[in-house]
């Protein structure tokens, strides 16, 4: 009987993510010095949102804690309550604190109370405090009063339930509603059946049922009106207080002309369970649809001291509803990876299955009566195949693309509370926010961004004072900023602070033996900038507990790099630094320069190659036993034999005149000796892991044209498998043993 | 339910009706595994060699799209090489392991028939010693007077050449 609500967990967790970043993003955009009530109003939202979602599917904790939120919330939206910057701390610590429970009831992790109750504790406060005091507006009379946390003992009232016909189109499931009512107290349910017609008009969809339910226990009127509080528009409800103390309430808002069922109380009928039974299963929708479809409010009625009284007043019910427009959004840290997709880029695919339909049509009809007289028709036909096949291939990779807003909506928060914390006044501009890029690069991109972030603000940006005392605006100023450049994307950060002092870090990479200090006079300005991005390097004078404990900026190049990237510094001293990162817009694809050794085909990521050469005998170089070295402008690079670490039979031992790729990448150069370049194109990578495993080496596959694979090299991996796989001399003679005699890394 | 017929619990979850089994030849014996196992069979054509392999992982196939790898379970069960013929065939499995579904490919001498095999005509495993890895088997079936060693396709996916990194040096073992 029960629908397993389970099944829109994984929504209520998405969406609830998003509404809460719609909270940060609008408690930070929010001046209390000035509040706009418009963006009170979608705080409220949010809260209210989540409120009404996390009732329904039983995540109490969440419930009672957005409860508190709401309360507060909807003082300063009824202005009685005026918001200061410690009020808007508190509530973004909140939002951290829902986070924090939104994940635990994901994962069924326990919650940390402790930190709940504090949070709970400090709204509270914030609630009875000045709350009532300050202002003139009649903010509590007797209406108020059930919302008092003070718990009336064995309260009892009479709910008189009379759902309209449509309450169950709407999604509403009345059993589920007196079920809750049951949660806390005993619920005691009697049925109307009066008003069901008779079987020959009846339709399953409408609920003709009415019901008089009798609750005793720990509850107060506020709590139970809350229970309808999403039927509201679609019921006739009265709430009696038969506690014996002075009934609070002038309390029946609605109008009951039209209670054709209006119930009796205490009277006939059988008991609540039976007739629900008959409910169609239809019955449950998202929570937060449902009041749209209802569009006759009569909220004016209400006076302003009940709506006080219920923090959920219709009113605030329909507000809540629509939506926030259709910002596409990705929860920040989804366990089940799902993506939200903008309907115009599905239209983009539909549009473009349709058009190959048509070719596929074409071509079929040219096919199956062809001779060649028809060849240009086939010619065309295949012309078209092909566009429509790059187009869709297009289309289907925009996807996957989203706005790189979602990476940067996490700065203001952060940049604010560093600040706050660090004493110094920040303001962080972002530009470029719509610039798409893969869903996965932005999942990785996310940490280094972090990070250099809050470098900037922890090191670059100097106090105010300092700031004033060398003529700058006392407010820094910290700038995000995105955009394409050719396939790329690129990210700059750049502030206005302190600048990386040139002499400092050189004096410091030498102490830390990263430069040689004989060398030291020869490394140009560009060079020296690099070196913060070495490994073991940190520049803080004091290490402090934001950043600065060394290892920093060697991760966020190593990250980079991982991606396919390159992250560039530049920096004027006093003036500021601006890290420049280029990102490949996709992991998906890469451009790729095809080598063939012995008779197989491989894959080089064309992003790490520096050049390709001839092997010349005067550049060539032992050392020891099983070294090679290949000098190219006095530079000596590794030469690794992929015949050796891949193992492949080759026809000739002598590498004198093969060709040699030069690559490049973290641990330096290396030149990879082929038999033979064939062309470059773009490969589509495919994982190995996905039905293989890792191997070490290789990078994922690809399909070539002619249907075969080509395994598509790892240079870092390669490097580090030749070392462990030296060229043999004499070279052994099985191939079967590649790696037999190479050590264990 | 009926009892299942030997401890072995493999065999716990068949039905009354049995299971189906593709059999196949490897020497001169016959093998079997789980049909719904198998996706497709399809001849023998040019593999991508994947450096530093077991000998008997013979490399990666473009399948529509999938890149597969292919093992050939005669050296997988340490059997004697032979040249790939005419009836050498793939046998490509699809599997469920640890929550995520692989693909493989394993390569035999000749397919052979479809076989129902009922419970009781299951027997488990004997300890076959180290002729063949008696981890990949999950039973021997006595079917129209012939003994079928029937596979556990699952364990052979989760066989350590397919499923861990290999180091280089352990590469050949």
């Amino acid at each position: 009987m029960s629908i397993d609500l389970s099944q829109f967990h994984q929504s209520f967790f998405e969406e609830s993510s998003e509404r809460l970043q719609e909270m940060e993003t609008a408690l930070l955009a929010l001046d209390p010095a000035a509040p706009d009530e418009e963006l009170i109003n979608t705080i409220f939202r949010s809260a209210h949102s989540i409120k009404g979602a996390a009732g329904t599917f039983g995540f109490t904790d969440i419930g009672e804690f957005t409860h508190l939120l709401e309360t507060l919330l909807e003082e300063v939206r009824e202005a009685s309550r005026t918001i200061d910057d410690d009020a808007v701390s508190t509530l973004l610590e909140s939002v951290d604190c829902l986070k924090v429970l939104l994940d635990a009831e994901r994962d069924g992790t326990d919650k940390d109370h402790e930190q709940i109750d504090t949070l709970a504790q400090a709204l509270r406060e914030l609630i009875e405090g000045e709350g009532a005091g300050g202002d003139p507006a009649p903010v509590t009379d007797e209406g108020a009063a059930p919302a008092e946390p003070a718990a009336p003992d064995e309260a009892c009232f009479e709910v008189r339930f009379a759902p309209h016909t449509q309450l169950l189109i709407t999604g509403n499931e009345p059993i589920r509603l007196i079920r809750e009512l049951g949660r806390n107290a005993t619920a005691t349910a009697q049925v109307h059946p009066a008003t069901i017609p008779a079987f020959a008009s009846l339709d399953p969809v409408e609920c003709h049922l009415a019901w008089t339910i009798r609750v005793q226990g720990d509850v107060t009127e506020e709590a139970i009106r809350e229970v309808f509080e999403w039927v509201e528009d679609e019921c006739d409800l009265e709430v009696e207080n038969l506690t014996a103390a002075a009934p609070t309430d002038a309390n029946d808002t609605k109008d009951e002309t039209d209670s054709a069922a209006a119930p009796t109380p205490a009277s006939e009928a059988a008991p609540a369970e039976t007739p629900v039974e008959s409910a169609p299963e239809t019955a449950v929708a998202e929570p937060s649809a449902t009041p749209v479809s209802d569009p006759a409010p009569a909220p004016d009625k209400a006076p302003v001291a009940e709506k006080a009284a219920k923090p959920a007043a219709p009113t605030d019910a329909k507000k809540a509803a629509p939506k926030a427009p259709a910002s596409a959004s990705a929860p920040s840290k989804p366990k089940e990876t799902s993506i939200r997709v903008g309907i115009e880029k599905i239209d983009d695919i539909i549009n473009i299955v349709g058009e190959l339909v048509i070719t596929q049509s074409m071509l079929s009809e040219v096919g199956e009566d062809f001779d060649m007289s028809r060849i240009e028709n086939l010619k065309s036909g295949l012309v078209q195949l092909q566009r429509n096949t790059r187009d869709l291939q297009e289309a289907a990779m925009r996807i996957r693309m989203l706005p790189i807003g979602f990476a940067f909506q996490r700065f203001p928060r952060m940049v604010r509370d560093l600040a706050k914390k660090l004493g110094k006044q920040i303001r962080l501009e972002l530009s470029g926010e719509q610039t798409e890029l893969d869903k996965t690069v932005m999942e990785q991109i996310g940490d280094p961004l972090v990070h250099i972030v809050r470098n900037a603000v922890d090191h670059a940006i100097e106090l105010p004072d300092e700031r004033t005392a060398s003529g700058k605006n006392p407010e820094g100023t910290i700038h995000l900023s995105a955009s394409h450049q050719g396939g790329n994307i690129l990210i700059q950060i750049s502030d206005d602070g302190r600048g990386l002092d040139t002499e400092k870090i050189l004096g410091k990479a030498i102490e830390r033996g990263l430069v040689d200090p004989s060398e030291a006079s020869e490394l140009d300005e560009s060079a020296i900038f690099r070196l913060i991005f070495a490994p073991g390097f940190s520049t803080a004078e004091a290490v402090s507990d934001l950043s600065g404990r060394g290892v920093g900026m060697d991760v966020v190049r190593r990250n980079i790099k991982e991606l396919g990237g390159s992250v560039d510094v530049h920096s004027e001293l006093g003036k500021g630094t601006k890290i420049t990162i280029s990102l490949p817009l996709t992991l998906a694809i890469l451009d790729g320069q095809l080598v063939r050794v012995g008779d197989q085909i491989y894959v080089v990521p064309l992003v790490s190659i520096v050049e390709s050469l001839q092997i010349a005998a005067d550049n060539y170089n032992r050392i020891g036993r099983n070294g090679e070295v290949y000098n190219i402008r006095n530079e000596y690079i590794q030469i690794v034999r992929l015949h050796d670490a891949f193992g492949i039979p080759t026809s000739s031992d002598d590498i004198m005149g093969k060709l040699m790729v030069v690559v490049e990448d973290n641990s330096g150069k290396a030149g990879i000796v082929v038999d033979d370049l064939l062309a470059q194109q773009q490969v589509v990578i495919k994982s190995l892991e996905t039905n293989f495993q890792k191997v070490l080496g290789l990078a994922g596959a690809t399909i070539l044209g002619d249907g075969t694979v080509a395994l598509i090299i790892d240079v870092e991996g390669l490097i580090r498998l030749s070392k462990t796989t030296p060229h043999k001399t004499p070279r052994a003679a099985s191939t079967e043993e590649p790696a037999a005699e190479g050590g264990a890394e | 339910m009926t009892p299942p017929v030997s401890p072995e619990d493999r065999l716990d979850n068949r039905t009354d009706a049995g299971q189906q089994f593709l059999t196949f030849h490897l020497r001169e014996e016959e093998y079997g595994v789980d049909i719904l196992c198998v996706q497709e069979i399809k001849g023998w054509d040019q593999v991508t060699q994947i450096p530093n392999m077991p000998e008997y992982v013979k490399g990666v196939i473009n399948l529509r799209g999938a890149i597969i790898p292919l093992i050939d379970l005669r050296l997988r069960f340490g059997l004697e090489e032979v040249e790939y013929g005419p009836t050498t065939v793939v046998i490509v499995l699809k599997v469920e392991s640890d929550g995520r579904e692989r693909t493989f490919g394993i390569v035999v001498d000749a397919v052979s028939d479809v076989y129902d095999v009922t419970d009781d005509q299951l027997n488990p495993p004997p300890d076959l010693g180290s002729a063949i890895n008696v981890n990949y088997v999950s039973g021997l079936a006595a079917v129209e007077e012939k003994m079928l060693i029937l596979l556990d396709a699952e364990r052979l996916v989760t066989d350590e050449a397919l499923t861990r990194s290999v180091d280089p040096s352990e590469a050949t073992v």
